[in-house]
């Protein structure tokens, strides 16, 4: 059984230690705010000018001028603080955020991600603050299906979509597995509950490690299959 | 010399656009709807000026203001970071039918140009897109081991600014995140028109807490209150 949207990105949020600066991307990652609507132990940027956003209560009115960079309305916690574009942005390329968490079409065994466009013709070019939330921040995170829609690989040894950075990726979250990357490529250190190594190998179109621990785990529930 | 001649205060939003020439460079701030200065593109509009460049950071929402200004081919480059959008049709038109250029900037990038161009420099160093297409052909440096691209200044003749309330000698703050560029294209824009929900005598506004101070600031109008709270 493969997880869910929310079960990817509640990985992520578990492992994100409390006191962390941290900023989420439009689609899947900003669903994390969610998960951290009763836990106020993170501080969450927004690039258009907010640290301390939050999810609104249920029934709680949006204001306008509070919003995430989806441009959906958002409310802000007790110590929260509003400032212009070149400091937000400042904040992101200077190192300041400690996590960056971003969905993405591909991300490369060298650390590489393509979240921006789709490279097809006639489509309007649109980055946003792609490009800015990849090159900063301590930790880039990505949150993801393993598989397109279509059932092709979304890690791959080198991306064909129009990059948005390059080597910057640390890990990836995704419903079949948890992978490390960096200057060894993609390594596993967790695997979904009934997820194969071989069903992992063959999502993947590069090379997979493993963790230490992560195969012996997976030899047990093999055999426990058996 | 009077205090009065820094009076910044014009009667209305249409005074205060009247000298804005075809083929000047506007800078108009928000993100999205926020901090938006609806009223001055409403204004821009009436006034006719065309063979604008605009530098936003979206292009437009619904048939209103900076939709308004594409569709009636006012526009004729937009420099943005994100020209896409659910209510977007006016500028999806014009850029399928070729009617507009486009410039597609790092929203980061985009605002340390604005503010690099208010701030006096000639360009900056920047990581930000190192290495992809949206940087071909630009001038990049290695420094420290790491790839960093040139960027040049980009300096507005006017600005549009949507903020909260200014006193009379244009100094300004913001509402909520409403901010975003506001601060940076007043500091771009030879001539920086800012919008108000309030103007507030001189000492209106606590000096600790200005945010765009009034050298910045050429224009400050009132626009009809919107109902919202502080």
């Amino acid at each position: 059984m493969t997880l869910t949207d929310m079960q990817i990105v509640a990985k992520a949020v578990r492992d994100v230690p409390a006191g962390s600066y941290v900023n989420l991307g439009i689609g899947m990652p900003v669903t994390a705010l969610d998960l951290w609507r009763d836990d106020d132990s993170v501080v969450i940027h927004s690039e258009n000018g907010i640290l301390g956003m939050r999810a609104l209560d249920p029934e709680e009115p949006g204001d306008p001028d509070v919003v995430n960079a989806g441009k959906q309305p958002v409310a802000v916690r007790e110590g929260a603080a509003y400032f212009h574009h070149a400091d937000s942005f400042a904040m992101m390329r200077g190192g300041h955020l400690d996590y960056s968490i971003l969905g993405a079409y591909q991300v490369s065994a060298a650390g590489d991600i393509a979240n921006w466009s789709l490279g097809k013709a006639g489509m309007i070019p649109a980055v946003g603050g792609a490009m800015d939330l990849v090159v900063g921040a301590k930790n880039v995170w990505v949150v993801m299906r393993h598989l397109t829609r279509d059932g092709g690989p979304r890690l791959v040894e080198s991306c064909t979509m129009p990059l948005t950075g390059a080597h910057v990726v640390r890990r990836v979250y995704t419903d079949l597995a948890t992978i490390d990357v960096g200057g060894e490529g993609f390594v596993v250190t967790e695997i979904s509950p009934d997820v194969t190594v071989a069903e992992l190998r063959a999502a993947t179109d590069a090379p997979l490690q493993f963790a230490p621990g992560v195969l012996a785990h997976q030899e047990q529930k093999d055999g426990a299959q058996a | 010399m009077s205090r009065r001649t820094l009076d910044k205060v014009s009667a209305s939003v249409d005074e205060a656009v009247a000298d804005v020439p075809d083929g000047a460079t506007v800078l108009v701030s928000g993100f999205g709807t926020s901090g938006q200065p609806i009223e001055l593109i409403e204004a821009l509009v009436r006034q006719g000026a065309r063979g604008l460049t605009v530098v936003c950071n979206n292009s437009g929402t619904g048939d209103s203001g900076l939709g308004k200004l594409i569709r009636l081919g006012r526009v004729e480059k937009l420099i943005a970071s994100y020209a896409r959008g659910p209510q977007n049709q006016a500028f999806e038109e014009a850029y399928a039918q070729r009617r507009i250029a486009y410039e597609c900037v790092p929203q980061g990038t985009l605002a340390e140009r604005l503010r690099a161009a208010g701030a006096g420099l000639g360009g900056f160093l920047t990581p930000t897109g190192f290495g992809t297409e949206l940087t071909e052909g630009k001038e990049t440096r290695i420094i420290d081991g790491r790839g960093f691209v040139l960027e040049a200044p980009l300096p507005g003749d006017f600005a549009l600014v949507g903020a909260h309330r200014a006193d009379v000698l244009g100094n300004v703050t913001y509402r909520k995140a409403g901010r975003n560029f506001g601060p940076l294209m007043c500091m771009a824009g030879a001539t920086a028109i800012v919008q108000v929900d309030e103007v507030v005598a001189a000492g209106g506004i606590d000096p600790e807490c200005v945010v765009t101070p009034g050298i910045f600031v050429s224009r400050v109008v009132t626009i009809e209150p919107t109902g919202k709270e502080g």
